[in-house]
């Protein structure tokens, strides 16, 4: 079954697809979401978060390097991005979003260096001095902060070509625009021949070295796009959805998260970033609000947020007990089911 | 002559910290000895069992009934994760497991505050965090209580494990498993009863660790981040050997305490939080198997 390809080895249904789902995005959301807590409480989180797992999904779903760092970066991008706009006058945003982005890359080149020689648990400590010294770096250095002594940093305004974005719907293009290039970016990668030297030195690393593929040049590139997506997520989720940049956003707790999604969404697809970011993000929301309607309030607040822990918990533990490739494959499954069933 | 023994102090002090995350890794080297698997869920099982403790002295328990009852706990917790975890990923590769068991820790961490609540407890063991008057009369250096009963709680422990793996059948039988699951498991050692046996020791030694910890730094949840702390001490030490915890343990606590009172000033201070990582990155380039690790070799 080989549909024609109609563009760049992409196929009618592939595009069909695309347009859809770019439809969805800039038409019928628009029209159809009007509250701002959907915007600015559930789709912004969500796209910032997603973007940040598909980096982790590069770095650990395709290339099978287990890190643990990703909010580390995050926070290089979010400050990095602040002193750029601060610094550097008549920056356009999406330059200062790209060199923000860059600046976390090169982080994540520096501490991708131990993976060229360890792996799994090994790495994961290894990554995890990324999380805890790029933290460290910005809180004790005021220079980062601008000497700002309040803690608390509001993020400048989003300018683009001299129109503001505030409004929640406003910051909402802005990121579907970003996210929707470097999924394509990514994708892309996936599917060519980055992303199958990353498989193959996730599949057996040294084999790949045999065959001829640079471990260390395709370990820290791995290692240097993850860094990038969570850079420019991490710049965006500071800016459009805290709004203010605070080293202790991105604590060990936001990496936690961004791997989960990763772990339940499914490794080593780029569609299981999403569905794990959607999942991990709006579960929270649910569960608060069956405590709230359900329960009318009887339940602590941080009784709700332990139960939330152990079901995550529970859920990663049955995923990778029947289905380790997480819901984008359930999905999948699902979907072919239904359709010999049909058929 | 008063810095050189300041400096001492410092470091005295560092190693006896450094029995604390000793402690932490001891839990974690028990487990990966007998079945390879990276047992990530070993802080939360820390942070579970102490409070428990905790939580069972609240009940009106005296020390000792409260001791008992948490072990049999954390008996029971282990009994839970051989069945319902790490049977039915059983021959699934190691990544596999360690995220299995990062979900473990999540699951308990999120137990226990459901269980017994969030807010930052108490445990008083008897057990003063502050020096003792004997040596600073005779030896000038002021060494804190708490951290000497640790060590000594540490060395205790470690002789007990060491003699429980020698002489009795059950630890021959763990050795075996050790080396070599499927021929253990051929001749009839059975690899059920030595995996809880394994669990229920690392839940009993987290028991320790977090009274310990508890005692010093508050029941709270912050512990789960110390745990972490426990990853480069294996790094240093090598995730397969006893010792290996223990002298990993101590450099890390005494390099930590050096680096922080003569490094941490020029930079502000709060370099404990990341010191310990860097420091295993270094170690990882030199000795990626650790100081006493079994090396690793990988065929194609």
């Amino acid at each position: 079954m080989h549909a024609k390809s109609v563009f760049m080895g992409y196929t009618k249904d592939d595009v069909s697809k695309f347009v859809l789902l770019m439809v969805l995005a800039f038409v019928v959301v628009p029209l159809v979401v009007e509250t701002e807590y959907w915007y600015s409480s559930i789709l912004i989180p969500w796209l910032c978060l997603a973007l940040a797992a598909v980096g982790q999904q590069i770095v650990m779903g395709f290339a099978g390097q287990l890190a643990l760092g990703a909010a580390g970066f995050m926070a290089a991008g979010a400050f990095a991005c602040y002193n750029f706009i601060l610094r550097v006058p008549d920056l356009p945003f999406f330059g200062a979003l790209v060199l923000s982005g860059l600046v976390a890359a090169a982080f994540g080149v520096l501490f991708g260096l131990p993976s060229l020689r360890v792996r799994g648990i090994y790495l994961m400590v290894a990554t995890l001095a990324s999380q805890f010294f790029i933290v460290w770096m910005i809180d004790k250095f005021g220079w980062f902060k601008n000497y700002d002594t309040s803690g608390i940093i509001t993020a400048q305004d989003i300018v683009i070509m001299g129109k503001t974005f505030t409004s929640p719907m406003e910051m909402y293009f802005v990121i579907v625009v970003v996210v929707t290039v470097l999924t394509l970016l990514a994708i892309n990668m996936a599917r060519g021949s980055t992303g199958r030297n990353w498989m193959a030195v996730r599949d057996m690393d040294i084999a790949a070295e045999s065959m001829g593929i640079s471990l260390l040049k395709t370990k820290l590139q791995a290692f240097a796009i993850c860094a990038f997506y969570c850079g420019v997520a991490g710049a965006l989720f500071a800016f459009t959805y805290l709004k203010s940049l605070e080293p202790v956003a991105f604590d060990i707790k936001l990496s936690f998260k961004i791997l989960f999604m990763v772990i339940l969404g499914g490794l080593g697809t780029i569609s299981g970033a999403f569905i794990g970011a959607v999942f991990i993000l709006l579960f929270p929301v649910l569960l608060n609000s069956v405590g709230n309607n359900v329960f009318h309030g009887a339940i602590d607040a941080t009784i709700i947020s332990s139960i939330e822990q152990v079901v995550f918990g529970v859920l990663i533990i049955v995923f990778m007990i029947y289905e380790p490739l997480g819901m984008a494959k359930l999905w999948e499954n699902i979907k072919q089911k239904i359709q010999s069933k049909l058929s | 002559m008063i810095e050189f023994l300041f400096f001492i102090e410092v470091v005295v002090a560092g190693l006896l910290a450094g029995t604390m995350y000793s402690l932490v890794a001891l839990g974690f080297v028990l487990i990966y000895k007998a079945s390879s698997t990276f047992n990530f869920a070993q802080g939360a099982m820390v942070f579970f069992a102490v409070l428990a403790f905790v939580g069972f002295m609240e009940l009106g328990m005296p020390f000792v009934v409260a001791f008992i009852a948490t072990c049999l706990l954390m008996v029971f917790v282990g009994f839970c994760t051989e069945r319902l975890v790490l049977q039915p990923l059983m021959n699934q590769n190691e990544d596999t497991l360690l995220m299995a068991t990062i979900g473990l820790g999540f699951v308990l961490e999120g137990l226990a505050q459901a269980v017994w609540g969030v807010e930052v407890r108490r445990l008083d063991l008897g057990i003063g965090d502050f020096p003792i008057m004997w040596i600073v009369d005779n030896f000038g250096l002021f060494i804190s209580a708490l951290d000497l009963t640790a060590s000594l709680v540490a060395a205790v422990l470690i002789i007990g494990l060491a003699l429980l793996f020698k002489y009795t059948k059950m630890g021959l039988g763990l050795r075996a498993v050790a080396d070599d699951p499927g021929a253990a498991s051929s001749i009839g050692i059975p690899l059920k009863n030595i995996m809880l046996l394994v669990w229920s020791a690392a839940g009993v030694v987290a028991l320790v660790a977090g009274m310990m910890w508890g005692a010093r730094a508050g029941v709270q949840f912050a512990l789960v981040d110390l745990a972490l702390k426990a990853l480069p001490v294996l790094i240093i030490g090598g995730f397969s050997s006893i010792p290996g915890a223990i002298i990993g343990g101590l450099i890390i606590g005494a390099s930590e305490k050096v680096l922080e009172v003569y490094l941490g000033p020029y930079f502000g201070g709060g370099i404990e939080g990341w010191a310990p990582y860097v420091l295993a990155i270094f170690f990882l380039l030199y000795r990626p198997e650790g100081l006493f690790g079994e090396k690793i070799i990988r065929r194609v």
